[in-house]
């Protein structure tokens, strides 16, 4: 059994064997023509376009694809085929090089296509996935060989692959492909976008998968959690089944959910909010019956842009999330990269640590132009809802006070412009680094509220990278040393009376939601597709019996015992769930 | 310059650049003009009515282009091309700014 962790780029849950598609190992030999077969070669190509062409228009016929973004995806490649000068490069090379028409194809397509990688801006690379794609297609006609076994799928089965071509995607079998998993993509790949407008689920950039799958093997893709685990042990696959219905029963159970409150048995009301990337995401959240966006994580405006984002970039996405939440709470995070991930940045310090390093909070006080950018962005939305702002990465009080006194400047600034703010917006922290954990009680007294990043406070506090897996079985939640800190940081929040909330991966993790209500949370932050189950599990449980079960972990000395105490509850509670 | 060549500069002002849809918007209006178009990025030089060539200009967000066109529509292509960018950054902003961008 092998368990990898991934991007969640489409939800859902597919339980299915392997099958394992290569689509880029493939080369063709050079082998040269004679000036006489030239005139062929080239005839062969062109004919080549010409059914490459015709093919695209039966898929988009034969699949009524009408979503805007996959027909998108299909009008770029129409216009690559029909692209002359395109062409032209393929026949010169022929005619110049005298080589056959398939080393001509796949000789360009590949040097466009590396070309379009090395450009850096996002959405320029990754029309390099659609190159390839442009080249397979051709050379099938070429090679007359049919080399897209998908297409030809006749069993159920999960799709594991290096990069999956926008095509290929689109041209599955939906009842027999039942997800896929992929080394490379992002949030922004056209897999990623396909997948979710399909509903397939699907997890990306998972690294180098296995080369040694075995035949016929069963694989998970958790759609929800951004999780793949490759030939399941049968207990393992025993609970996702389960947990594959439960999903599935959630589907059609979440009208009726979704206007529910998260409340327990005994009557205490538990708030639980999404965690949201793009604004696009705010529907989903309401969809799933979430009370607000309690992490609006603003990274991808930095990361995706092609250049710094201006102020209106900034304001319209936040605009149209609150617009999409009308009344409800929005919590934007302002940006928490580090210096090696800001893309427009001439800083690119070489740092040793970077997790240690010029990240987060401390790149923005370093680079007041940009900070105050995306604050004022975010005060002249704050007139069109419940906005409020939160600092990531706080370690002091000084530096909250920096932050604060910037923001204070921006209002400064928006009233010798006349510019409208809420000025009693609302300003509150991640608690994600034990310096900050530990004296909650000062930061209480000038922050609104707390939201512990749960991650984050993990790594620090037992000094494990869970991205290195020679130490990543040592990260784990239930630790004594964390389970302490968050216990003071919530004391330290109730006493001072300001919000608290959870907005790590615990706080989804349906083993440690009893822990987290019987510590005191009452607010819980989460990926989108877990809401609903979340909800349930609280509906399911009173604040009692979450109180007597945080009180025996408390007691306890070991990660291993605390998990199995609160295995043992979760079991109890919610028996069909796991 | 003869008579029925013009040269137009202009910046890109959309979020997500000139990629996809806005590059195939601008590729198949070009092709409708006779006129010969080409659109420049500092030393690269490209034909405006090839999409490979548009796509490697690598247009993104803040970039300077000059477009220039030659032939007995030139004033019109121009003319037509330059309402065309407009037309896609008012699209943007009035939709959702970078919202949007998830379509890349």
């Amino acid at each position: 059994m092998e368990i990898r962790k991934g991007i969640a780029v489409s939800p859902g849950i597919a339980i299915a064997k392997a099958m394992v598609i290569d689509s880029r190992d493939y080369r063709i030999p050079r082998r040269s023509i004679m000036a006489s077969q030239r005139a062929s070669e080239i005839q062969r190509v062109r004919k080549a376009f010409a059914r490459a062409i015709q093919e695209l228009d039966d898929i988009k016929s034969a699949k009524r694809i009408e979503e805007s973004k996959i027909s998108d995806i299909f009008a770029v490649h129409m216009r690559f085929l029909r692209d002359k000068s395109f062409r032209k490069r393929i026949t010169d090379l022929i005619y110049k090089e005298m080589v056959t028409a398939e080393y001509a194809v796949s000789t360009i397509l590949r040097e466009i296509a590396s070309h379009f990688a090395g450009i850096d801006d996002p959405y320029i690379s990754e029309r390099a996935a659609d190159i390839y794609d442009i080249e397979k297609r051709l050379l099938k006609h070429l090679l007359g060989r049919v080399e897209d076994n998908i297409e030809h799928l006749r069993d159920e089965a999960v799709i594991l692959a290096h990069d999956l071509t926008p095509t290929q995607t689109a041209g599955f079998n939906k009842s027999f492909v039942k997800g896929f998993a992929t080394e490379r993509g992002g949030r922004t790949s056209h897999t990623a976008i396909v997948a979710r407008s399909l509903g397939i689920p699907a997890v990306v950039a998972l690294g180098d998968l296995s080369s040694e799958i075995p035949p016929e093997c069963q694989v998970i893709v958790d759609g929800n959690r951004g999780v793949v685990i490759i030939d399941p042990d049968e207990e393992t696959l025993r609970q996702y089944a389960r947990y594959a219905e439960r999903v599935t029963q959630f589907v059609s159970e979440l009208n009726v959910l979704r206007e529910l409150p998260a409340q327990t048995r005994d009557g205490v009301r538990v708030e639980l909010m999404g965690n949201i990337e793009f604004p696009d995401e705010a529907e989903q959240v309401l969809e799933k019956g979430g009370d607000g966006i309690g992490l609006y994580r603003t990274e991808f405006l930095y990361l995706y842009g092609g250049s710094e984002p201006t102020e209106d970039d900034h304001y319209h996405a936040y605009a149209e999330t609150i617009r999409t939440m009308k009344d409800k709470p929005v919590v934007i995070r302002t940006m928490d990269l580090g210096a090696d991930k800001m893309p427009h940045s001439s800083w690119h310090p070489n740092e040793t640590n970077p997790a240690l390093g010029l990240r987060s909070i401390r790149y923005c006080l370093q680079d007041l132009p940009m900070f105050k950018t995306q604050l004022r962005a975010i005060l002249r939305a704050s007139v069109l809802g419940d906005l409020r702002v939160m600092f990531p990465l706080i370690t002091n009080l000084q530096e909250l006070r920096q932050a604060k006194m910037i923001l204070r400047d921006v209002m400064e600034d928006l009233d010798e412009y006349a510019v409208p703010y809420n000025a009693d917006i609302s300003i509150g922290i991640m608690i994600e680094t034990p310096s900050s954990a530990l004296t909650g009680g000062l930061l209480a007294q000038e922050a609104d509220f707390f939201s512990i990043g749960t991650n984050d406070l993990i790594q620090y506090t037992l000094a494990v990278d869970r991205a290195n897996e020679h130490v990543s079985t040592l990260f784990s939640p239930a630790e004594p040393a964390v389970l302490r800190l968050i216990r003071g940081v919530i004391q330290d929040a109730h006493k001072a009376r300001i919000g608290l909330s959870v907005c790590g991966e615990v706080a989804s993790d349906p083993e440690f939601i009893m822990l987290l209500l019987g510590m005191g949370i009452r607010t819980l932050s989460l990926a989108v597709p877990m809401i609903p189950e979340v909800k349930q599990i609280i509906r399911s449980v009173s604040i009692e019996e979450c109180g007597q079960l945080a009180r025996r972990a408390a007691a306890l000395d070991s990660s291993r015992q605390i998990k199995n105490v609160l295995r043992d509850a979760a079991l109890k509670i919610l028996p069909e769930n796991f | 310059m003869s008579e029925s060549s013009y040269e137009i500069e202009v910046e890109v002002r959309n979020p997500e650049g000139l990629h996809m849809r806005p590059a195939m918007q601008f590729v198949d209006l070009a092709n409708t003009f006779d006129a010969e178009i080409s659109v420049s990025n500092q030393d690269t030089t490209v034909d405006a009515k090839s999409i490979m060539q548009m796509t490697m200009l690598a247009a993104t967000c803040g970039t300077r282009l000059t477009i220039r066109a030659e032939g007995v529509d030139a004033r019109k292509a121009i003319d037509s091309l330059q309402e065309l960018l407009d037309q896609i950054v008012s699209d943007v902003s009035s939709q959702s700014g970078v919202g949007q961008k998830d379509d890349g």
